[in-house]
């Protein structure tokens, strides 16, 4: 946590950037926000980093790195990968973005602290085991609890692209991110149905998983034509946002860096990584591995072909898939 | 006069505009029969079914989406079917993973000159979907009239 907030303020001071992107406190000092800062002063005055910068900041930078002057940008390892798929798809001007790469030990989410039975939060102290100070006294909770969904399976402490480091670069892990992937195609078409409908029926399409994902940047989104019919959430049926989920997942399907964003912001908590994992792991298994930003000259598996590529019919009779 | 109610599946077939379509009108032109309950959409090439064009089929109530292009290496446009090949598998696969059945969807590569491929997958696709009944599972009656 040390160092990233004396670096905006003397990247700012020096003049080497006119704005700097990062985050500063909502309501609660856990609900950190993304923030463009334009002064030292200000900066000085509500610029934060701390255990809960979850936020990816990378896709502020399609808007803010087209307007005038250089912007600098403080990126997390997974926040990197997105960076750099967002410069494979011209989506952001480079020459205009200073970006300093911060090592990060993992994301903590008040969510996780509330149900490992800390509520009340004033304050939390970084540490293998945290302390965390709320009205009722100090707790410690084991860091591993407190984490956000998608550190808790995080790919890689590598930082693809950067200016400037702060901390040490990391290498990717072998992650068990798949694991809960492979559990569901375990499961029997029924009870992968029955998982399913009632994950996505808790949707209330508030479009934040879109939002806020980085592969998702269209200006134009198919999903706000009013003519389509399925705009709004309805009551009709119970699994009528199959669509818009699989879509979603389907239009960043092989340029998702799996940064966990959607899950993050999913206000009815729906794990929607695992549609984005879904196509990851097809994608690794059929196509060979890859992984989306991790380099800026590869091609994303549906924009290329192969011509001993598999029949569709392929996917009912691989193993792992449940009968 | 007997009138029969029995139920009666919806397929939506795409079909390529330079093999399958042509395919079909050879069936045609021989005589080969084949259900009235296909719903033939001409696109201009495999490639141009977006994923979204078979889910809004199903929202809208059709019970069974196949679609028929060149085969692979025949492709009017050189490469659209290997496109098409990929966007498929990783579709099919993510409906299978959400519990749909995996018979209603269905690729098949069918040439100007297989018209009696045509018909006969045509047939072989409406008997299974009439075997695995009416699609509850993708429909959104939102969109229905």
């Amino acid at each position: 946590m040390q160092g990233v907030k004396e670096k905006a303020l003397e990247l700012l001071r020096s003049g080497k950037v006119d704005r700097v992107l990062g985050w500063k406190e909502g309501e609660f000092f856990y609900d950190l926000t993304p923030a463009v800062f334009e002064s030292e002063a200000a900066a000085e005055k509500d610029f934060c980093y701390s255990l809960f910068s979850g936020a990816n900041l990378s896709k502020y930078l399609i808007s803010e790195s087209k307007k005038e002057g250089k912007i600098a940008v403080f990126l997390k390892p997974c926040d990197s990968f997105s960076f750099v798929q967002l410069q494979k798809e011209h989506r952001i001007k480079r020459e205009n973005i200073y970006a300093v790469g911060v090592q990060c030990d993992g994301m903590c989410d008040a969510e996780a602290l509330r149900e490992a039975g800390c509520d009340w939060l004033t304050g939390v102290e970084d540490g293998e085991i945290l302390t965390v100070h709320t009205l009722y006294g100090d707790k410690a909770v084991e860091k591993e609890k407190a984490l956000l969904g998608k550190c808790r399976s995080c790919k890689s402490r590598r930082i693809v692209d950067y200016d400037e480091l702060i901390g040490a670069q990391g290498e990717d892990i072998s992650s068990h991110r798949f694991d809960q992937v492979a559990q569901l195609e375990a499961m029997t078409p029924e009870e992968r149905f029955a998982f399913w409908r009632g994950e996505l029926s808790r949707c209330i399409r508030c479009n934040a998983c879109r939002n806020v994902c980085p592969a998702c940047s269209c200006e134009k989104c198919v999903f706000d034509n009013p003519a389509s019919g399925a705009q709004n959430k309805a009551i009709a049926n119970s699994f009528e946002e199959n669509l818009f989920h699989i879509i979603r997942a389907f239009h960043v399907a092989s340029r998702c860096t799996d940064c966990g964003e959607c899950s993050r912001v999913c206000p009815q908590k729906i794990p929607l990584h695992l549609l984005n994992r879904k196509f990851i792991k097809d994608i690794n298994e059929l196509y060979g591995p890859y992984q989306a930003g991790a380099d800026l000259d590869s091609k994303p598996p549906l924009m290329d072909f192969s011509i001993q590529d598999p029949e569709p019919s392929i996917i009912y009779s691989r193993g792992g898939s449940g009968k | 006069m007997q009138v029969k109610n029995e139920w009666k599946p919806t397929i939506v077939a795409f079909c390529c505009n330079w093999c399958s379509y042509a395919g079909a009108d050879l069936s045609g032109t021989n005589r080969l029969q084949y259900p009235a309950e296909v719903k033939i959409i001409r696109i201009p090439c495999s490639c141009r079914l977006n994923p979204m064009f078979i889910l809004r089929a199903f929202q809208r109530g059709a019970d069974g989406v196949i679609l028929c292009g060149c085969h692979p290496g025949d492709c009017h446009y050189t490469t659209g079917n290997y496109y098409a090949r990929r966007r498929m598998t990783l579709l099919f696969s993510m409906l299978e993973f959400l519990g749909i059945e995996r018979e209603r969807t269905r690729v098949e590569w069918v040439s100007a000159a297989e018209g009696a491929k045509f018909a006969a997958t045509m047939n072989d696709f409406v008997q299974t979907i009439t075997a695995l009944g009416e699609n509850k599972k993708l429909e959104d009656l939102r969109c229905k009239e």
